[in-house]
């Protein structure tokens, strides 16, 4: 066989493959491009353009971003507020849920009777319907009720509902969200804290070792790899949040709760009950300071990865 | 200390007052965590079985002095809750078998064939994980209402059937089946259709329970979806429905606590029987990732 028949017979067999490999691609790709790629794309050149969802559609250039962006104040403008209150939510969230989830993980890392049903209890919030928790919370949460029933036991007095109060509300979602991922990010630091080698604790105990110092100097180092892919994702989840804002405050009281994608949605398609006229392009304006956002700070994470995570 | 003593003599491990105290506390320490983790659910039992009086009595009682089993037969007479409940067990199910099927199929592809262009496309699609669905939500409902699926549960399929998460989980799992097994059902003259029916398919059970559950709790949960693109009432989903009941009678918290057990009820069943596969599978997928 000389070599250039080899060649040809092999370019025909590698597209012969291809072509059966798109085949398998195909069924998702042609909904993944339809669906997804296609509104991504839309997305960006609709944040240049003024359209109201009428036939009316003109080029904006830069009308969009400077209407956002006019007398920016994080008191007082609607996209200031709502990253203010978008970035307050996340610095609360991501630490308290890391906190929660790698202190369930290690608890239940020990060797524990029972630790596949407390795995499963812990882990149920993150499966119970949204709505359904959200309202249980919303009562739990309100003026006379349970929570507020404890805490005056411990002397501490609140004389209001959480939702409607305008400092405790963001709190309230902070609550609700760090309970019900704290159990999702417990499994993958339970994945994580298997991937530890048992030698690494024995070294350390022949050291001389005491348990914090384990601790500090080998789980947290050997986590490192999970805690930045946990905080990427978290951080990612926390600037999208809008679900359990519209159901337990609807952005209120006022714009205490208001967020970027509560922001979003209300200029999209009014806010809930009130029917205000579409502003697509300034939507997607506001979504196109999202997505830079989310990006920026992914992009800042990996940029820090080499710093302090280990891997083996 | 006596008993201790026996004990450690009994067992021939290292057992001291300070290990059994440590246990007493991580066993006191779980409890309190599962108090928490379990207290909304234990107070929307209590609170569905009461009158709408009784919910906040202050001090409040953990278990009703009568119970008011007639809420649970009162909620379905207020709103079309069983239509919510249809239309999302529809949804969920068709939406669960759209991702399997073309998630699997394409998965294959990107672990088990090499062809040209592979890895940047497989990189696309990790891309797009990245960009949040409300960045691009606005231009999909414009769309999805020109082609005239806007008010139907259509539109929600074709929204949530082509995940790149779906593709990813599988292929992630895939990666891990041996490629001698395929090589020789290659050299037996098997097509790859068949390699993908016959051989991995059938060894990715625990993928496929894990994309199940996760695809249908997520579709039985989704509250933004439904809520921008159904707006008939009979066509509403589950959580959107709640909602709607939840505005309507605010003040009778009784029905509302009764109403959303019921709504919990079908994904607690999915999770309890999955759960297993499922818990393995997001540690898989978040670490190999």
């Amino acid at each position: 066989m000389t070599k250039s028949v080899g060649k040809r017979k092999m370019g025909k067999l590698e597209r012969r493959n291809t072509l059966i490999a798109y085949s398998f691609l195909a069924p998702n790709f042609i909904g993944f491009v339809v669906f997804t790629l296609i509104p991504v794309l839309f997305s960006i050149v609709l944040a240049f353009m003024n359209w109201s969802g009428g036939s009316n559609i003109t080029w904006a250039g830069l009308d969009n971003f400077k209407l956002i962006f006019k007398d920016f104040s994080f008191t007082k403008s609607n996209l200031g507020i709502a990253l203010k209150n978008t970035v307050y939510y996340t610095v609360a969230t991501v630490p308290i849920t890391i906190a929660c989830a790698l202190g369930l993980a290690l608890v239940l890392n020990k060797a524990v009777k029972g630790a596949k049903f407390f795995r499963a209890v812990f882990f149920f919030p993150y499966v119970a319907s949204l709505v359904a928790i959200c309202v249980c919370w919303n009562f739990l949460l309100m003026k006379t009720g349970p929570v507020n029933q404890v805490l005056s036991f411990f002397g501490i007095n609140i004389t209001k509902s959480w939702t409607s109060s305008r400092d405790l509300a963001i709190w309230a979602i902070i609550i609700v969200s760090v309970w019900r991922n704290a159990g999702y990010y417990m499994v993958m630091y339970l994945a994580g804290l298997q991937g530890v080698p048992a030698e690494l604790y024995e070294a350390a105990t022949m050291d001389g070792a005491n348990g914090w110092q384990k601790f500090t100097k080998v789980t947290l180092p050997m986590l490192t790899p999970t805690t930045f892919f946990v905080s990427i994702m978290l951080v990612i989840s926390c600037f999208k949040i809008y679900d359990v804002v519209a159901i337990m405050t609807q952005g209120g009281p006022g714009r205490s709760t208001k967020m970027l994608v509560t922001y979003i949605f209300e200029l999209s398609f009014g806010g809930e009950g009130i029917a205000t006229s579409a502003q697509y392009g300034v939507a997607s304006a506001v979504s196109m300071v999202l997505l830079a956002i989310v990006l920026l700070v992914t992009y800042i994470q990996f940029r820090g990865e080499k710093k302090w995570v280990n891997y083996m | 200390m006596t008993t201790v003593v026996t004990k450690k003599k009994h067992t021939g491990k290292k057992l001291t007052v300070g290990h059994v105290i440590g246990t007493i506390f991580k066993y006191a320490f779980l409890l309190a965590l599962t108090v928490i983790a379990l207290i909304p659910f234990v107070w929307m039992i209590s609170s569905s079985l009461k009158t709408s009086v009784d919910v906040f009595s202050i001090p409040m009682k953990w278990i009703p002095e009568t119970f008011h089993w007639e809420n649970y037969t009162q909620i379905w007479e207020k709103v079309p809750l069983l239509a919510y409940f249809k239309n999302t067990a529809i949804l969920a199910v068709i939406v669960t078998f759209m991702q399997i099927l073309t998630s699997s199929f394409a998965a294959y592809a990107f672990a088990k064939m090499n062809f040209r262009g592979r890895d940047l496309l497989f990189m696309c699609y990790i891309g797009t994980i990245a960009v949040p669905w409300q960045v691009y939500m606005v231009p999909q409902f414009i769309m999805m209402r020109s082609i005239g699926l806007y008010d139907t549960i259509w539109a929600l399929v074709a929204l949530q059937s082509f995940s790149a998460f779906g593709v990813f989980l599988m292929r992630q799992f895939y990666m891990g089946i041996p490629n001698d097994l395929s090589e020789a059902a290659r050299i037996d003259g098997l097509s790859e259709y068949g390699i993908w029916a016959r051989i991995v398919l059938p060894l990715s059970k625990p993928a496929i329970a894990t994309l199940c559950i996760f695809t249908f709790v997520n579709t039985w949960n989704d509250y933004m979806g439904p809520m921008i693109y159904l707006t008939t009432d009979i066509r509403k989903t589950i959580q959107v429905g709640l909602r709607r009941f939840i505005q309507a009678y605010s003040a009778d918290y009784n029905l509302i606590m009764a109403a959303s057990l019921c709504s919990l009820l079908p994904v607690t069943i999915v999770f309890l029987f999955l759960q297993r596969y499922f818990i393995e599978g997001i540690a898989t997928t978040g670490m190999k990732g």
